[in-house]
Formats: C-alpha cells, structure tokens, sequence
C-alpha cells in the first residue's frame, strides 16, 4: 500500500477482536476506508457487519485492537474531543432509530441545536433543508415517525444522519425493507450526496442491485475477519467458495446483467 | 484540517457599472449565527441587482453555508451564475444540490394552539370513553361465549396454559398481598384504638378490624394488587404479541385468540383471586390481632372468640362473592388494553398503564355499588 493512500484512510482497524462470552465475532481483522469512496460491506448472516459497523463509531468497545476513525482512536480520546470527534461522523441505523416523541423536523433540528448551538429557527431552516436533501417532501417535517411508510423513515433517518455536515456516513442496510423502486431512488440519493457534500461512505449491506450501482470497494467478512478487500470486478473473481456463490448465483448473476445493461 | 476559525464573509462591490458579489472566507455550520446575520445586513443593498458572483476567496462551505448563500441570492440566480462561476467542482455540487433542495415549496406551518381546542379535546375523551365502555362490553359478550363454546367440550381446555398462569397471578403475588394487608390490618386496628379508647371501647377494634377486613378491605386490597400485578402483565403479553403480528398469526392459522389467550387467564384470575382475597382477610386479621395484643391488651384468644360470637359468616361471603366479578372484570381489561395495541413498543406502554388505572377505577367503582346494594338490601 502507497503512502499517499495510507494518507487518505479515514477509518483504519486494525487487528480487531471482537467477542461476546465464547463467541468470537472478529479475530485480526483489518480494514480501511478511503477518503470519499463508498465501500460496501458484505458478508453471510451472523459474520458481525452490524458488530464491525458499531464498533468502528464507538458503541461497542473492542477485546483487541485499533480502531482509528481520522487517525484518531476514538477510545483513547478524553470526552470532550471524542464529542468532537462524533460530530463528524453521521450514522443511519437499520431501523432509523427516529425518536419516537418528535416530530421528523424535530428529530433533524435536534443535533443542531444541541451542538452548533443554533437558535430554534435557525435550526429548523437548516433542517428543513436536509429533509429536503434527503428527498422527502416538506410536509414530512411535521410528522411523527410512527406516521411514515418505511421509505421515507430512511429517508428522515439520513436527514438526521446529515445534519452536522458529517464527514463519514455510515448506512446500516439502507435499502432492507424497501421495495426495488424505492431502494434504487435512495442508492441514487446516497450518490448524488456523496458527490456533492464529499462524503464517505461505509455501507452494511446485503442488497445485490445497491452493491453494483453505488459500491467503489467491497469488503468480505468471513472467517472472523475480511476476506477481500477490492472493487467489485477484483472480489467478484476472488477464488472463494462463498464469494462465487454470492456473485455468481442466481441472483448475483441477475443484478450484475442489471448493472450492465444501461451501458 | 483546524484551519483559522474566522466566519466567512461577503461584500458588494459596485464600482463602475459591473456590481460584484464577493464571497469569502468559512461558509460552514459553526459560523452560522455570524452569516446569517451578515447575509442579512446585506439582503436589502442587492436587490434585484444583476451581480456577477467571486468565489475566488471562499475556503470551506457546507450545506449550512450554501443555505444562506441560496437565500440570500435567490435560488433561480444562483443557478444561473454557477455554470459561469469560478468554483471547485465539489462546491459548485453542493450548491446546485441545496438550490434544487430548496427551489421545493416551503413546509405548510404547522397547526398551533387556539382557543376552543380544550372544548374539542373534552368532547373528543367523552366519545373515547363511550367507545371504550361499549368495547369493554363487546370484549366481555365474546369471553362469555367463548367460555361457553369451550365448557362443554374437555378437550378444548387449554389446562397447561390456565395453569402457568395461576401460578403467576395466584401463587406468586401470596407474598406481597399477605404482607401488605397485615400492614394495613394493623394500621386499621391503631387508627381504632385511638378513636375508641376515648369512649372506653377498646374491644371494638376487634369488630372494626374484622368486619372491615372480612366484607371490604380483603377483597378490595388484594383486587387492587392483583390489578397492578396482572392486569399490566396480561396487556404488556398480549400487547407484545400484537406487536409481533402473532395475534395475525393465530387467526389465519385458523385459531382463536380469545380462546387460546384470554380464556385461560381470566379462568385463571377467577381461581386465583377468591384465593387470593381468602389469604388478604386472615392476614389483615392478623394484623389486627398483634396490634390488640401488644398494645391494647386484647390476647389473641379473646380476639378470636369476639369474632367467632359477634362477626356473622355473611360478611365473610359477601367480600368472597365479590372476587371472582373483580377478576373477571381486572382480567378482561388487561386482555382488551393487549389487544388494542397498535404496533409500536410505545403503545405496548400506553396500553399497559392504561389496563392498570382502567381495572382499578373499575374495581372500586364495582365496590362502591355493591356496598350500596348491600346496604339498601340490609345484607
């Protein structure tokens, strides 16, 4: 690896272990995230993608390791710059994890006005904007979560996960749950977010379609640790019984005829 | 990456007939305050002035920034001089992103208090009420029939499930209601002396501890824990399965859910709490007994006998015949506040405090007429 890209890495683990009791989810596990890339992680059930996701923002504290999240270990930090630290790194969690007492407005105005210290109207211009970033109608504002279709909770979700200008988006399954229509709108918004607010983007994910239209890199987790850690052409070829199946089973086969068929 | 934290700025410069705005500095997020009230200061001199834009001298911007920079300059304008403006491509993204954000009509404002609306909130609770009492009927019509249904037919019994839960609403809730109502016995048997030994009439604490004991507090009390212990349980239960779609589940698969969940627990509430009322008058007695024995000198066997000689079996019947009606109606709450939830974890919540302040209210209203009914029938 260059000395340029080592310069680049926002998010670098390395040798993780992870466990839980007995059960060992991570062992030496190493990975590293680029400045503006979008990388994919994929893996079978139970592999620990939710796990290495929550771990790398600092909700689950490692057995063994390093994570660096802008060459920073976010364990090591003294409180208030770890809260520094935080506000650059925006997360969607699978549910949305909307709060369930304020309204979608609320919800996104909320971190502004807990950190940036803006007055309440200020940060509901603000807000509003990022519901509109994250393509949901004005009206949405004023609902509450329990009024939404599931579409539009992830949308919410990501106008919240957006609202302090992070540098790192982190997406727990964004498309699970939504029908094809819907996930290929929000793979579409996730590409013109990054390309216009410059972000990073780590991607749980099992969805095929959302693999091929917005992946730069896919990481492998097997075996407690990353398989393959390439573009997607690299990894599909990689010589490993369950990549092949991943990629080149029916499924596999029918998203990439997909993603080839428009150019 | 900690460049200078100075706020971003922006001046119009018309010289000569080609006005320029020009935009520079940090247009981000900690600096919004500042902006917003530079863009402001500055909102009334541009007009609909034709100015060129300079973003020659801009360090940072974020979507907070370009916000104001869209409000400031019209989104339709911005648009215009972004294709001809000299501008990292990142940011000329970002802010035709955040223009076609908000070229969107604004938000309708939300609805806000007026006054009257407490009227229409009143009325709203009154109709809820109604719907609600009528629910609760509906909802003990259906247990009937569908104790009914099953009575005759042994095999349709559901023994295992009625089982578990008389042990959770019967055997495990012995401690707390033999504890409390000894207490409370022994609260009753104090408050008694007191205001007797003024008359001279001490050994009527024993009556007054027995009689209330034996027709009202006994079955009230225990009634009222069972309320709070089981009501909430049956609807957080039945709630969670609601939840889970598992009541959905039941009835394709062609079951009925009043069968397999409410009949056995109110079955098991109607065994449970008679037991349970049995268990509240001897301990709130006992209560009463060491109360009389420490302190007024009243022995045990004197209480005994007092109460076997003056307090009739009838009071004793009247508070037992009230059980098994409290625990129909506490466990046919708790089922239908279960079965009302609406599919959120916070519903799961509402619904349960709501069976427990629901079974309570029912269960001293229920008293309230009764005592009356007795009263009036000299019983």
């Amino acid at each position: 690896m260059s000395a340029a890209r080592t310069t680049d890495a926002v998010i670098e683990v390395r040798g993780l272990r992870n466990q839980f009791g007995a059960q060992i989810v991570h062992d030496g596990l190493d990975l590293t995230v680029r400045r503006g890339e979008v990388l994919a992680i994929v893996g079978g059930s139970g592999t620990g993608k939710s796990v290495l996701l929550r771990t790398i923002v600092g909700l689950n504290r490692p057995a063994a390791g390093q994570v660096r999240l802008f060459g920073q270990d976010l364990h090591a930090l003294p409180a208030g710059e770890r809260v520094a630290l935080e506000r650059r790194i925006g997360v969607l969690f699978q549910q949305g994890a909307l709060f369930s007492s304020l309204t979608v407005a609320e919800n996104v105005a909320l971190p502004l006005i807990e950190h940036a210290r803006l007055a309440p109207a200020q940060a509901a211009q603000l807000a509003a904007l990022k519901i509109a970033l994250a393509g949901l109608p004005p009206e949405a504002g004023n609902k509450l979560p329990a009024e939404l279709s599931g579409g539009m909770v992830k949308r919410a979700a990501l106008a919240r996960a957006l609202a302090l200008d992070p540098d790192i988006l982190f997406l727990d399954e964004p498309t699970a749950g939504l029908d094809p229509i819907g996930a290929a709108a929000f793979d579409h918004l996730i590409l013109t977010l990054r390309d216009a607010l410059g972000l990073t983007v780590f991607l749980v994910t099992h969805d095929l379609d959302t693999l091929y239209t917005i992946a730069d890199r896919i990481a492998v987790l097997a075996d407690r640790r990353v398989l393959v850690n390439d573009t997607l052409a690299a990894v599909a070829a990689a010589d490993d019984a369950w990549i092949r199946e991943y990629f080149h089973g029916p499924r596999g086969r029918a998203a990439m005829a997909a993603a080839r068929a428009p150019s | 990456m900690n460049a200078p934290a100075a706020a971003g700025d922006i001046e119009l410069h018309d010289t000569g007939n080609a006005p320029r705005l020009c935009v520079s500095g940090q247009w981000t997020l900690p600096h919004y305050g500042a902006l917003a009230a530079r863009a402001g200061a500055l909102r009334a001199r541009i007009g609909a002035a034709a100015a060129s834009l300079d973003f020659s001298a801009l360090t940072a911007l974020d979507t907070a920034g370009a916000r104001l920079l869209c409000e400031l300059i019209g989104t339709e304008r911005l648009k215009g001089h972004l294709a001809h403006a000299r501008l990292a491509p990142s940011q000329r993204e970002l802010l035709e992103a955040v223009a076609t954000a908000l070229a969107a009509p604004p938000a309708p404002p939300r609805r806000r208090y007026r006054f009257g609306d407490v009227l229409v909130q009143i009325g709203k609770a009154t109709i809820a009420f109604r719907d609600h009492t009528v629910g609760l009927l509906g909802f003990i019509g259906l247990i009937l029939d569908g104790l009914a249904r099953t009575a005759c037919r042994p095999r349709r019994w559901r023994v295992t499930a009625t089982v578990a839960s008389l042990e959770h609403a019967g055997f495990d809730a012995v401690p707390i209601v033999a504890l409390l109502t000894f207490l409370v016995g022994a609260v009753v048997a104090f408050l008694g002396a007191t205001v007797l030994a003024s008359f001279g009439a001490t050994i009527y604490t024993v009556s007054l501890v027995s009689y209330s004991f034996l027709r009202e507090f006994g079955v009230l009390l225990a009634a009222i824990l069972v309320a709070g212990r089981t009501a909430s349980a049956f609807a957080a239960q039945i709630g969670s399965m609601r939840v889970n779609e598992e009541i959905e589940a039941l009835r394709v698969l062609g079951l009925n859910p009043v069968e397999l969940l409410v009949l056995p627990r109110i079955l098991a509430m109607m065994l449970a709490l008679p037991i349970l009322a049995f268990i509240a008058a001897a301990s709130g007695i006992a209560g009463g007994i060491a109360v009389c024995a420490l302190k007024l000198d009243i022995s045990p066997g004197m209480f005994l006998s007092v109460l076997g000689n003056d307090i009739g079996a009838r009071h004793f019947l009247i508070g037992l015949g009230k059980a098994p009606v409290f625990a129909f109606l506490i466990g046919a709450i708790g089922c239908l506040e279960g079965f009302r939830v609406g599919g959120s974890a916070q519903s799961v919540g509402e619904h349960t405090t709501s069976a427990v302040v629901q079974s309570i209210f029912t269960v001293i209203v229920v008293d309230a007429v009764a005592a009356l009914f007795c009263m009036e029938m000299g019983w």
